[in-house]
């Protein structure tokens, strides 16, 4: 509840906001107040996250710091209700203070913040930049998403509005010029260089056209996508050759995923926070879909594929996983001997995997010929690369046995314990050996 | 029962992994300790005093029924651990030959006490070779001794005054004369 002004922000489980549908991500700046002096009811918001959005200003508290509590939990203000902004006041006295940012917003006679069209009163918001940041990089996308009024266009492609190309402004006058001209003399050649120059600048509004095309088209996609897979799912019983291609279609799906990349440029400082949590958001469903451990390699490539433009390097990645000792998320990284590192479920348990070893191992044909990862793999529903580590852990348990052979890599139930050392041709009629012991005669 | 010549094995001489050798400590010590077992115990059956690692007829590395064999690796991890036992002797720094104690030098001072006594050669001489191919070797374990073990044995009784060891008129037939 963020007091009774303004409008409250869902979260996610890593402590995300939750984006609009169209809403894209701009700026972040980190330790920011927003204070207004007009408004005594104006919730009590210090050093929290500020992010700029296409269509909202988003408080979030610290999640390090503050307890959130009612009057400072995540609070919007969208920017249809902000009517003007201020620009930046220089002066001796802004010299020492903390850097401020002030802009004009329209609210109800109540003072609180309207969800659709303007209140009837007008009140003054500062923002308060407490950390260290760059004020006025922020100020000027602050006008660009202001300017650009992403929430009128809803699902429809960008106008020419929303294009943010300073060209456009000078060009629109150039293109109300009618009719052809005449190349003679001088002024023909003036008149060729500017004609030039026109189509040279207009290919240029046009390719930012295309961009933001995309960028739109882009969610469409995803709508497109969901809407496939929500038909696969709910189809007729499939047949093998079905289920192949079903798993192509949602392996393509999983591909298109996030519109709103968190970027070094909108994160600033906290780059690698607000990836690590937008990471833990995204790996949820492959995790579930892998058997709840994951392969760090494969989280790469799916997690770029995603992401599509802004792609993140390896070390980004490192130290986004790294830090998820910090948050309170559900998955955690994970460092096997063989340094194969994976990511899993915390509530992954490995006790549980070594009693579906331990059965699929003692079965007659596992205790003729044993088991190779890939047949581990077939039956726990994993990856191959997985189905090895996870055997390679229970052999180091004292599990199972190896046996490399030009057969290949394979592994068998630990027989060594069952055989005593001061008879060594004792058989108990009973146990492990006596099981084996069938199991291997009675292939002759 | 499967056999290697006289040889009873046991049943986990079929069991795959029994030839790789194991990497993880608890499962490779048992390992190695089977394996330790059955080659003294191969070795004394067939009276077999020396082991070259790259033969193809020490039969005991090898289980053509199920298809495996001991790498050299193996083989020499298995023999070292007999060596560190005190159980066997490399021939060699490369160690590519072993000379396998299935009795101890000790043990077989002793069979040698008991062969003199039995024969009744308390004070008698023989040659080395007469010991060890002689007639009244002949159906005891000193039959086909290894000659560097019999020497190490004799060595050991010499120091202990109950022989002495002489050359003989060639130069590799020594004698020996008993005094115990």
């Amino acid at each position: 509840m963020a007091g009774n002004c303004l409008q409250a922000v869902e979260l996610t489980t890593s402590g995300r906001p939750v984006l609009l549908p169209t809403e894209i991500e701009c700026s972040l700046l980190s330790a920011v107040d927003l204070e207004c002096e007009d408004l005594p009811n104006f919730p009590h918001l210090k050093s929290g996250l500020l992010i700029l959005t296409t269509h909202r200003l988003l408080w979030l508290p610290d999640s390090t710091t503050t307890i959130p509590t009612a009057s400072s939990s995540a609070s919007a203000i969208p920017l249809a209700a902000i009517t003007h902004i201020f620009a930046a006041k220089k002066s001796i006295k802004s010299m020492f203070h903390s850097p401020r940012l002030r802009f004009q917003l329209s609210v109800s006679p109540e003072g609180r913040v309207p969800d659709s069209g303007s209140g009837s009163r007008s009140v003054v918001v500062t923002v308060v930049v407490r950390g260290k940041s760059d004020l006025d990089a922020f100020l000027s996308k602050f006008w660009e998403s202001w300017r650009g009024r992403a929430w009128e266009i809803g699902d429809e492609q960008g106008s020419s509005d929303a294009v943010s190309g300073s060209g456009s402004a000078s060009s629109s006058g150039l293109y109300t010029r009618e009719g052809t001209v005449r190349m003679v003399g001088v002024s023909g050649i003036l008149r060729k260089e500017q004609e030039m120059w026109e189509s040279t600048d207009k290919s240029l509004q046009d390719a930012f056209q295309d961009l933001n095309a995309l960028m739109s088209k882009a969610k469409e996609m995803v709508m497109l996508a969901e809407k496939m897979r929500q038909k696969l799912l709910s189809g007729s019983q499939p047949n093998d050759e079905e289920l192949g291609s079903k798993q192509e279609m949602q392996d393509w799906m999983l591909s298109v995923g996030i519109i709103s990349p968190v970027t070094k440029e909108s994160a600033g400082a906290q780059y690698h926070q607000q990836l690590s949590r937008q990471l833990a958001d995204f790996v949820r469903l492959p995790l579930e879909r892998a058997g709840g451990m994951m392969n760090l390699i494969d989280i790469y490539c799916l997690f770029n594929r995603a992401r599509g433009t802004e792609l993140i390097s390896p070390e980004d990645l490192l130290q986004a996983c790294s830090l998820w000792e910090k948050f309170d998320v559900p998955v955690m990284l994970r460092k096997f001997d063989s340094g194969v590192m994976v990511i899993q479920n915390k509530s992954h348990s490995d006790e549980e995997v070594f009693a579906r070893i331990k059965t699929l191992v003692m079965k007659p044909d596992a205790l003729r010929t044993g088991i190779s990862a890939s047949d581990a793999a077939i039956t726990l529903g994993i990856a191959p690369g997985m189905a090895k580590e996870h055997l390679l852990t229970a052999e180091s348990k004292g599990l199972l046995c190896r046996d490399i052979s030009p057969d290949g890599f394979r592994f068998y139930i630990n027989l060594f314990p069952e055989i005593d050392p001061n008879d060594l041709y004792l058989v108990k009629d009973y146990g492990i050996y006596h099981t084996w012991l069938r199991a291997a005669s009675a292939s002759g | 029962m499967q056999k290697l010549g006289d040889f009873k094995l046991p049943q986990f001489f079929n069991y795959p992994p029994y030839f790789t050798l194991q990497p993880v400590r608890d499962t490779r010590e048992k390992q190695i300790q089977l394996w330790k077992d059955l080659i003294l115990d191969y070795c004394k059956t067939h009276h077999i005093f020396v082991i070259g690692l790259e033969d193809q007829d020490f039969p005991l590395f090898s289980n053509p029924a199920i298809e495996r064999s001991l790498t050299y690796e193996a083989r020499e991890a298995f023999l070292s651990a007999l060596v560190a036992q005190g159980r066997a002797e490399w021939l060699d720094k490369s160690r590519r030959k072993c000379l396998v104690l299935w009795h101890r030098i000790q043990d077989w001072a002793n069979i040698v006490l008991d062969f003199v006594k039995d024969n009744g050669l308390e004070d008698s001489v023989m040659t080395v070779e007469e010991i060890r191919t002689g007639i009244e070797s002949r159906g005891t374990e000193l039959h086909g001794i290894d000659r560097t073990v019999l020497m190490r044995a004799l060595k050991m009784l010499e120091q202990k005054g109950k022989l002495a060891i002489f050359k003989g008129t060639t130069a590799d037939d020594e004698g020996v004369k008993f005094s115990i």
